[in-house]
């Protein structure tokens, strides 16, 4: 199979596509779907192709593009130029909190340009739709993707239509009108948002990024991995903990690793990938648990907003991968969830959303039932920024009255603290 | 008498059609119904044991059909099923 050009004249062309169930070869195309046996769609690598050796993706611009022989396209890429290379922070006290040898966060929490790692498959997606002529986008999204699309289509000036459920945090929504989209607010969850945008995608014709150009897409989750493995010199680390809502970031990640594995640009073996879900969303952490291959949808009830998908496309990939592994995965309450926001805030000063604290509180829990060891060195994958979930964790914090602008006052207060 | 909407992928197995009327008291004789009237769309909605496919919802309605028993799910004449092909989330 050759790796066909969707646009020949454009300097940038999207790979052909190959189904993930029975292999059949697609041609490049907006489409998820297999035409034979409805399974989903996937890029086709040739395999023959030129890669880089680390010197050469060193020497490139700090972002996920440096990684671009291993993203879907042929050429250069023209859109989100700036995506990508995202700190790996080194924590120290958050590894004592946890009882880890080493604990490093992957910090998508200040990914440019909207705060979650929602960035990176963005400027996958919008490169894919440049590539087809598409002059529409739009996504189905529990919020940091409809930041992402709304501000990357803002930037690059198309029309946007974003659909979120009607019950999004005010913060999130916010941030996505302000980019001016066509803000469509649907009565109903995640699952409902994302059944209607399929078939708006099969309507209308749109880019809808995690529909029909879900197969590219996706694969701009994988240089979270690269980055990892660059980061730490060119290594593996034992673990991942990241979390789960449609399941795809654990199977990139995976995939991310493998490929780097197979180019022979790291050695060892793949980390242990750790899945983490909140209690009141779970489908995916009980499959693993399970054992089995068979996924129960769930109706959610979380705090945890960005991670409330009852119906996990990516779920049955994402327990094969993390059983593979040799990981493990965890649910959290949403007390806890609040616990981890804090804790890693208090470790690390970094304020990541209800997702970092299903990630942090998980990556305890995994520890205390002995899954992570006190050996490992572990990645946690922060993935979205806690000023969009303030009223997750506002009313846990002591915020004390104000006081009169005399320093008997502070020192008053120097007094109290002391005792 | 229940209505099916299919989506595009699929709509060249029957006969171009996006919409079908379809007949039976369960979402299963729903899909047995027009299995047997476009016989090109019975495996790609069922497996070889006339299963649900893990990457294929059916919706009655705005429901997913999982909720109810899948194909046992009991179907009145002015319900509305949707083949969707299952996708990522975010």
């Amino acid at each position: 199979m050759s790796a066909t050009l969707a646009r020949p004249t454009h300097a940038l062309a999207a790979l052909s596509l190959q189904c993930a169930a029975c292999g059949r070869p697609h041609e490049a195309a907006p489409a998820h779907v297999c035409p034979a046996c409805l399974g989903p769609l996937e890029p086709w690598y040739n395999p023959d192709r030129t890669l880089p050796d680390r010197n050469e993706i060193a020497a490139r611009p700090r972002s996920l593009w440096r990684y671009r022989e291993w993203l879907p396209f042929i050429g250069r890429p023209v859109r989100c130029l700036n995506a990508g290379w995202t700190p790996l922070v080194e924590a120290p006290r958050l590894a004592q909190a946890l009882g880890v040898s080493r604990c490093l966060v992957k910090h998508d929490a200040g990914s440019f340009p909207s705060l979650s790692f929602k960035d990176r498959v963005v400027a996958s997606a919008l490169n894919a739709a440049y590539a087809f002529d598409l002059q529409v986008v739009g996504c189905a999204s529990t919020g940091n993707l409809a930041n992402a699309v709304a501000a990357a289509a803002a930037r690059e000036g198309l029309d946007a239509w974003i659909f979120i459920p009607h019950d999004l945090e005010p913060a999130k929504v916010a941030a996505s009108a302000i980019f001016g989209p066509r803000l469509v607010r649907v009565r109903g969850t995640y699952d409902d948002v994302n059944r209607l945008c399929a078939q708006v995608a099969d309507r209308f014709g749109w880019g809808i990024v995690n529909v029909n150009l879900r197969a590219y897409y996706g694969e701009g989750s994988k240089t979270a991995a690269f980055e990892i493995a660059e980061q730490l010199g060119w290594r593996l680390p034992d673990a991942v903990v990241a979390p789960m809502a449609g399941g795809s970031l654990v199977t990139k990640l995976s995939k991310g690793f493998g490929e780097f594995l197979d180019a022979g640009l790291v050695h060892g073996v793949t980390p242990r990938l750790f899945g983490a879900q909140a209690d009141g969303c779970a489908p995916i952490v009980r499959l693993v648990e399970r054992g089995d291959d068979t996924l129960i949808p769930v109706k959610p009830a979380t705090i945890a907003k960005s991670l409330a998908i009852g119906n996990p496309a990516d779920g049955r990939s994402a327990a094969s991968v993390i059983r593979s592994s040799g990981g493990w995965a965890a649910s959290v309450s949403d007390v806890e969830v609040v616990e981890g926001i804090r804790l890693l805030a208090e470790t690390t000063g970094i304020f990541g959303e209800t997702a970092a604290g299903v990630t942090v509180a998980a990556a305890r829990a995994l520890v205390k039932s002995g899954k992570l060891s006190a050996d490992d060195e572990v990645v946690l994958c922060i993935t979205g920024n806690g000023l969009k979930t303030t009223d997750a964790v506002v009313d846990s914090l002591h915020i004390a009255e104000p006081i009169a602008p005399r320093l008997s006052e502070v020192a008053s207060l120097i007094q109290q603290h002391q005792t | 008498m229940p209505t099916i909407n299919l989506p595009s992928v699929l709509t060249p197995l029957a006969n171009g059609h996006h919409t079908l009327d379809t007949q039976g008291n369960t979402v299963g004789e729903a899909i047995e119904e027009i299995s047997q009237r476009f016989p090109a769309l019975s495996p790609r909605l069922r497996d070889e044991n006339g299963a649900p496919y893990p990457f294929v919802t059916i919706y009655l309605n705005d429901e997913d059909i999982r909720f109810f028993g899948g194909f046992d799910a009991p179907v009145q004449p002015t319900d509305e099923l949707s083949v969707v092909p299952a996708v990522a989330g975010g």
